[in-house]
């Protein structure tokens, strides 16, 4: 590689990039805008589940259980209704995702000591909105139950039950919270510059066969990997001015943690673009039209996004889509972020993935070499 | 040693021949005329001689370097002119000559001054900083020309360079050619334009991905002197039938206005005399079928009608075959 050869082709590539600010400026600000967009979007978090209660008891005792599912942020008393009609039409409609029912005896059958029932319905249209209100609408009941038998025992002079058989004392590391913007955030960094990088060089190649301007190239003694290396150096500064200012919109507006180290996550960025770019380029090499280049890698993006562990935990996956996501790089860089970010690993942790996306990158750039010919046929 | 030495190119694309079984040599200060239609291969012609499309067979050598074995060192020393504009739309002129001439290895001192005398070279002094997409169609080319020439390469191929060009942008281009050509460099031009064939040290016609004849201008006009008379008479298409039918007539052609006569070698013995008796044979028959001839006389014949001439004999000897 002739290094004034590859010099004067990345200050050709800046000048035509500078040349063209509507697109400078979509790459620098989409990234942060999509994260902004997809970052409240892309929450699993089941909050404030719209409830429609139906209370035929209206006493002390009812409203007691309420204020207990209104303490919990799960769920969002929106409806008070009369009927079991007008339960099912709230819930027909999608207005309730579920429904209380008090039967008129719940306070007589607590006074009387028996077992007081309550019906709980859920929406079992979205199975994860559904098992979390489910759960919780089981949990607000038991905790309820036990505090009633704690307090009857108590009435009864009975002290000595007041202590639990069981507890299972519940720790859950690294995203204490379990806020699911904080495992969101690091994969949505991943997924947005993988998009971005993918496409910015899918035209790179193509768009010097369109304009016709190869036709001259070929005559030119520069030799393909220099066209490659040329290419992708340019458009990987502009990608690493994106991680930067992504990191700093997901930590600054969605509270993200960087409990690792932030320069390994910086370095272990670039590497990331190095094999998106690449990727992007190889399709370059191999597109007639931009058009069919851009699709190709949008091609690209479903795959990533459902078979990388970005959406879905890659260990529920049937093993032949398991083996598919091995040659998907945001599936490491996905590691890579998820452990520096949220549970402040470093390289001896993420030895594999960072070797994973160093030989994918050395593969895909000279696939892209070696595919790349100074002809027109 | 021949600047430039083709041999037996041919380019297949699926079942078409688009080039087939074409030989070229080009020597220092000679400008080889590649003349055809539209269609004919002339600009595939042009991209296996620079090494844009493979070869299906033959051999190019530029300055004895093989082009398939060493393509970087055969290309040193060629520059080309593509028929479609090539260069950045959205790069200064300044900044095309300075980019493909750093790619090209000349150093930046070098280059400032290169790139001064050859935009003066193909004036476009003062339009340095215009970006090359706004430029006019012959400022495209021009400013196409002076990149071509940054590396001072000895073979110059030029794809039909004066095509959507102004008349007088064309004129200067072809000082510009004459020049280069009186540097010793050697020259291949494509073009449609006979007028501008002429002007080429040899000709190659062709047609359907085949060069049918080759030679100096001169020595291709030679075997039509005196064979070509041009005839005005009313009505056109009358006249055309009657010329057609004549035993003395081998060819007539339409010129616009005019109808061009190509006499049979044997209508025109040595001399103006013989010629002449034809001229009154003909006119006196026209007359005597109901044309009224409004002029007929002997014109130094053209390269078209040397083209429709060769096209023709061509295609006979294909039926023959």
């Amino acid at each position: 590689m002739n290094s004034d050869r590859l010099w004067s082709l990345i200050r050709k590539e800046f000048i035509q990039i500078v040349r063209d600010p509507r697109t400078l400026a979509i790459t620098i600000v989409m990234p942060v805008a999509m994260l902004f967009l997809l970052g409240y979007a892309a929450s699993n978090d089941v909050r404030n589940v719209p409830l429609a209660v139906w209370d035929q008891d209206r006493s002390p005792a009812s409203r007691e259980l309420l204020d207990a599912y209104r303490a919990a942020d799960y769920f969002h008393l929106a409806y008070d209704v009369d009927s079991e009609d007008a339960l099912r039409g709230l819930i027909d409609h999608g207005q309730a995702l579920a429904g209380l029912i008090i039967p008129p005896d719940y306070s007589t059958r607590i006074v009387r000591g028996e077992t007081a029932q309550v019906a709980m319905i859920v929406d079992g249209t979205d199975p994860s909105i559904a098992s979390t209100a489910l759960s919780a609408a089981a949990m607000i009941g038991q905790t309820k139950a036990t505090n009633l038998l704690v307090e009857r025992a108590a009435s009864r002079g009975q002290s000595a039950v007041t202590q639990m058989p069981v507890e299972v004392r519940t720790q859950v590391w690294y995203n204490p919270d379990l806020l699911s913007s904080h495992f969101m955030i690091p994969g949505l960094i991943g997924l947005i510059l993988m998009y971005l990088t993918t496409l910015l060089t899918s035209t790179a190649i193509v768009r010097e066969r369109e304009r016709g301007t190869i036709e001259q190239l070929i005559v030119t003694p520069l030799r393909s990997s220099e066209l490659m290396v040329g290419k992708l150096l340019p458009y990987a500064l502009i990608a690493m001015v994106d991680v930067v200012e992504i990191i700093a919109a997901g930590v600054l507006i969605f509270g993200a943690p960087i409990n690792g180290s932030l320069p390994l996550l910086l370095v272990l960025s670039a590497l990331f673009l190095m094999s998106t770019l690449g990727l992007g380029l190889l399709v370059s090499t191999m597109a007639s039209t931009q058009q069919e280049a851009m699709m190709t890698s949008a091609f690209f993006m479903l795959p990533a996004l459902f078979l990388s562990g970005f959406l879905f935990p890659l260990s529920s996956m049937p093993w032949y889509l398991q083996a598919i996501s091995h040659v998907i790089p945001l599936r490491y860089f996905l590691i890579i972020t998820r452990g520096i970010m949220l549970k402040g690993v470093g390289v001896e942790v993420l030895r594999t993935e960072i070797l994973a996306l160093a030989l994918f990158t050395v593969i895909i750039m000279g696939a892209a070499v070696l595919r790349f010919h100074k002809r027109l046929d | 040693m021949a600047l430039l030495e083709a041999i037996g190119l041919t380019k297949r694309f699926g079942s078409l021949v688009a080039v087939d079984d074409v030989s070229l040599v080009v020597q220092p200060g000679e400008a080889y005329g590649l003349v055809g239609p539209d269609g004919a291969g002339k600009t595939t012609v042009m991209r296996l001689l620079v090494g844009a499309l493979s070869l299906d067979a033959g051999s190019v050598a530029i300055l004895g370097q093989d082009l398939a074995r060493h393509p970087e060192q055969a290309r040193s020393s060629v520059g080309y002119l593509p028929q479609r504009f090539s260069l950045y739309h959205d790069l200064t002129v300044g900044e095309n000559l300075a980019f493909f001439g750093s790619v090209r290895g000349i150093d930046r001192k070098t280059l400032t001054g290169r790139a001064a005398e050859l935009l003066a070279f193909v004036g476009l002094t003062g339009f340095e900083n215009r970006l090359a997409g706004v430029l006019s169609g012959g400022m495209k080319q021009k400013l196409g020309l002076a990149c071509a020439l940054v590396h001072r390469p000895s073979l110059l191929l030029l794809d039909e360079p004066t095509s959507g060009v102004d008349p007088i942008t064309r004129q200067d281009f072809w000082q510009l050619i004459i020049r280069l050509l009186g540097d010793g460099a050697g020259v291949v031009v494509s073009t449609p334009y006979m007028d501008e064939a002429i002007r080429c040290s040899i000709l190659g016609f062709m047609a359907a991905g085949r060069i049918l004849t080759t030679g100096a201008p001169r020595s291709l006009l030679a075997p039509l002197a005196g064979r070509v008379l041009e005839l005005r008479a009313e009505p056109r298409a009358l006249a055309h039938q009657l010329c057609q039918a004549d035993p003395d007539v081998e060819d007539v052609a339409q010129f616009g206005e005019l109808l061009h006569l190509r006499l049979r070698g044997a209508a025109v013995f040595s001399g103006l005399q013989d010629g002449q008796a034809t001229q009154l044979r003909l006119s006196s028959a026209l007359a005597a079928g109901g044309v009224q001839v409004l002029g007929l006389r002997a014109i130094a014949p053209s390269l078209e009608d040397v083209f429709i001439a060769t096209l023709q004999a061509t295609a006979l000897e294909a039926r023959h075959e």
